[in-house]
């Protein structure tokens, strides 16, 4: 989970993602000439979100496809998920509590 | 996908002052009352506000499972702001961090809670500074209770 955030802590990283939910697939040159990065920087983008289990990458022949994989999301999503209904009736109850003792 | 850190923002209009607010958000006997999502009830609560104070809450869900939220204070700025971190031992998720910030409003107040995730470094180090300052209360922390006095 640590790793997934760092990961998408960069807006060329999130950036790359969204590219490749729209067009999985993409070789690793693609992407760079995307971003306007040289090979190498565009491969350490790619390390990073390859160590936080984001995407999958296959060699081709020549060529290296990136692959968005969704575990690490959905593990971010359930996070997201969790603390907002644990808020929200929380807070709902809190409003409750304080406006009643405000009546009396 | 515009994710960075992924953080939940609520905001409440509540008919209520903010020195009410504040004593249900700070004061343990006043937790206890409304804390948890879902019906199940609150069992401890420690809240020690002052910076670098210690957090600590048991609460147990309808289905039975407890849970054991800790943490230590960062910001206490009487009826305006209070955050603190949020870890939750044995868990795999890595600290985060609540801030409840309190504004006049007419009738009441407007309350904004944030819940969100810290980058790795800010957290450890905000969770150290914040234990450092417990240190001469270490002894108390060895006892059963999960939230000791």
């Amino acid at each position: 989970m640590d790793r997934t955030f760092w990961a998408l802590a960069d807006s060329t990283r999130r950036g790359v993602l969204q590219r490749l939910i729209d067009e999985p697939g993409l070789s690793v040159s693609d992407l760079a000439e995307g971003f306007s990065l040289k090979l190498p920087g565009m491969t350490k983008h790619l390390d990073v979100l390859s160590d936080a289990g984001l995407i999958n990458r296959t060699k081709n022949g020549r060529t290296v496809a990136v692959t968005i994989k969704a575990a690490p999301m959905r593990e971010a999503m359930a996070w997201l998920n969790q603390y907002e209904k644990f808020w929200t009736v929380s807070l709902d109850r809190l409003v409750a509590f304080v406006e009643a003792e405000d009546g009396q | 996908m515009n994710v960075a850190l992924p953080s939940v923002t609520l905001v409440r209009r509540i008919k209520a002052s903010p020195a009410k607010v504040w004593a249900a958000i700070t004061q343990a006997d006043l937790m206890l009352q409304w804390w948890g999502p879902d019906a199940g009830p609150t069992l401890d609560v420690v809240a020690d506000i002052r910076p670098g104070g210690r957090f600590c809450v048991v609460f147990r869900l309808m289905d039975g499972s407890e849970h054991n939220p800790t943490g230590v204070y960062q910001e206490v700025i009487p009826e305006r702001k209070l955050a603190f971190t949020w870890d939750l031992p044995g868990a795999a998720e890595p600290i985060s961090l609540v801030t409840f910030v309190l504004e006049p409003a007419e009738g009441g107040t407007v309350l904004t809670l944030t819940h969100k995730r810290l980058p790795d470094e800010a957290a450890r180090t905000s969770h150290e500074q914040g234990w450092s300052g417990l240190l001469d209360k270490l002894p108390i922390f060895l006892g059963d209770r999960p939230c000791p006095p």
